[in-house]
């Protein structure tokens, strides 16, 4: 048989497997299992399988969603379609050598992935962080925000229909911010940058220059981005009053980062917890209203201009010094046996690490905590009663990574 | 904004202890700097104690942040101890090996905090009687809504059962799978799917 041609006929074990399917069609349980919905009347309702490949998914993910006409009776997404056990390949890893598949989990943020880890890892093994390199994760973390927060809108108003222009336009200003991750620790997206106890490198020459430079010129980018969507018609029209999230459920089911503040509720864990350096800057909590899509879209843009607030009192404030404690073992650390868990204000939400050690060199347990997944919990309630082209907007206002969904 | 203090793990077992009679809460200490006890909950009383940590006035642990599984494999420690034996007609002591086997089992970790008061991490702990199939606990998804993918992640790739979970199935491996991917004995199956890939010289490929 010459390579890339098929038989054309079925094996008698694939025959069998093939009766054995069609019979068990045939019991009544499986037979009501695959039967259409109806709703209270006894007409059939449709059902439809968005993803997993759909472009407004932000990656490989899919939703089943029971439709009465166009608008949304059931909705229950299905996960893991990127999943690879990325909790079990760090256990077997050790705790340095798990840094670069944090990278690759909310794959946008490798810097607060970093970040978030190391702080748990800190906490587990009682190592502390010299100044300067608390200053330089300050920096990198908030301009990984800026980031962020631009390509979601981006990425919004493309789910929205606007075609390109504005993610086009958050794309050339997320560009100038990789360029300068690049230069900083060699990788755009993958910057596997962050230490336990401190940062892999100090910033080169000029650097610091560079960001001062970008963050000068990043207000006319966003008032130019304000000017050309906030008052466009369809925005208002497709994000006010849809997908709203009261209070009460945001809280209960564990929403975290901008998702939850444009519900009203005040808790940010820069604030909260003040890790690493961040009771010493001056910065606002924006909070929103209504909790609809709007108001998560200006949670958004409130925040990059806390964030450059941020920025500037780094720059200010940074000075030379020792960027690792010394005392930190990165190859063969072995933390005393017990356990930890440290979370930061990831631009996505409350990101979480839960470290248990037995003594050895790799973690006994190693928990994600991922917002992106828990964030999705209350998908379902808020597109209840919408139509389908709400569902769209709705998930694009979560802020999704499959990356970190899937793990 | 001022921080508040964070609630020790003594305080919480003593409000839960004049709370609800009846309960058995033992506190777990931990031995890593980060000095972050926890409470192992009775099966049993698990959910009320849950509604009261959220509700109570003072703890209002509105927020059920992280929710995860872990295994524990049956453990066995050897230590040596000296016995007083009759060797030859002669009583002397000699070493003796004593094992002590102590039976493995599942567990599910809660990370609580308050929004409210911003206090936190208050963290809980159910066990399950061993690591067998159908090992339960119950769910305190009625109580956080947020535990509902997380429970089902850690029902998904530890096995535990979360009694009382509106809608307990597997969240990120497919249905059909039979075994629990992040328990610490499992063993992933050979790869016999991979295509086995012919050796293509250059000259006698047609394509």
């Amino acid at each position: 048989m010459s390579p890339g041609t098929e038989s054309p006929e079925m094996t008698s074990l694939e025959a069998d497997a093939f009766v054995e399917a069609a019979e068990q069609v045939e019991t009544p349980e499986a037979a009501r299992a695959s039967a259409p919905p109806v709703n209270a009347d006894g007409e059939q309702l449709l059902e439809i399988s968005m993803g997993p490949h759909h472009p407004s998914t932000h990656g490989v993910f899919r939703m089943n969603v029971v439709l009465e006409g166009e608008r949304v009776r059931r909705l229950k997404p299905v996960f893991g379609y990127l999943h690879r056990n990325h909790e079990q390949i760090a256990e077997k890893a050790s705790y340095l050598a798990a840094i670069p598949y944090t990278d690759r989990l909310d794959y946008l943020c490798s810097m607060t992935n970093n970040w978030a880890y190391a702080l748990s890892v800190e906490k587990l093994a009682g190592l502390t962080v010299p100044e300067r390199a608390e200053y330089i994760r300050v920096i990198v973390g908030e301009l990984t925000r800026l980031q962020n927060h631009a390509s979601l809108i981006g990425f919004l108003m493309q789910d929205m229909g606007a075609s390109g222009t504005p993610l086009m336009y958050a794309f050339r200003e997320r560009e100038k911010i990789l360029d300068l991750f690049e230069s900083l620790s060699g990788a755009r997206m993958m910057c596997n940058y962050m230490r336990f106890g401190g940062v892999r490198v100090d910033t080169p020459p000029q650097w610091l220059e560079q960001v001062r430079t970008l963050i000068g010129e990043f207000p006319r980018f966003l008032d130019e981005f304000e000017a050309l969507l906030m008052e466009n018609e369809i925005l208002l029209s497709r994000t006010q009053g849809v997908g709203v999230l009261p209070s009460e459920l945001a809280v209960s089911a564990g929403t975290s980062g901008p998702m939850l503040r444009a519900s009203g509720v005040n808790y940010d864990v820069r604030k909260v917890d003040g890790y690493g350096i961040y009771d010493r800057f001056q910065f606002r909590v924006p909070l929103g209203e209504h909790g609809d899509v709007f108001d998560r879209y200006m949670m958004r843009v409130l925040e990059m201009r806390e964030s450059l607030k941020i920025l500037d009192q780094a720059l200010r404030d940074i000075s030379a010094g020792p960027i690792i404690d010394p005392k930190a073992k990165l190859r063969g650390l072995r933390p005393k046996a017990g356990e930890a868990y440290g979370r930061i204000e990831s631009p996505k939400g409350e990101l979480g690490f839960f470290l248990i050690s037995d003594g050895s060199q790799n973690p006994y347990r190693y928990r994600v905590r991922p917002p992106s997944l828990i964030n999705l919990t209350v998908l379902e309630d808020m597109c209840l009663d919408r139509s389908v082209a709400d569902i769209v907007v709705i998930l694009g206002s979560v802020d999704i990574v499959l990356g970190e969904v899937d793990r | 904004m001022m921080r508040a203090e964070s609630i020790t793990a003594e305080q919480v077992k003593a409000a839960i202890d004049a709370a609800i009679p009846g309960c058995h809460v033992e506190i777990l200490p931990n031995g890593s700097p980060s000095a972050q006890h926890s409470l192992i909950l009775d099966n049993d009383h698990a959910v009320e104690i849950a509604r009261f940590l959220r509700d109570d006035p003072t703890l209002r642990l509105d927020y059920c942040s992280n929710v995860t599984g872990v295994d524990w494999l049956d453990s066995e420690i050897s230590e040596k101890i000296k016995v007083r034996k009759l060797v030859d007609g002669v009583e002397t002591e000699v070493d003796e090996v004593r094992k002590t086997r102590t039976p493995g089992y599942l567990e599910a970790v809660y990370h609580l905090f308050s929004m409210e008061k911003k206090h936190g991490p208050v963290i809980i702990r159910l066990r399950t009687a061993d690591r067998g199939d159908g090992a339960r606990v119950p769910s305190l998804t009625p109580v956080w809504r947020s535990a509902e993918f997380q429970e089902r992640e850690a029902f998904d790739l530890y096995g535990i059962v979360f009694e009382g979970h509106p809608d307990l199935r597997r969240l990120l491996m497919w249905e059909g799978f039979a075994d629990y991917p992040m328990r610490k004995d499992y063993v992933a199956p050979p790869d016999d799917d991979e295509p086995i890939l012919e050796p293509v010289s250059a000259e006698g490929s047609s394509h």
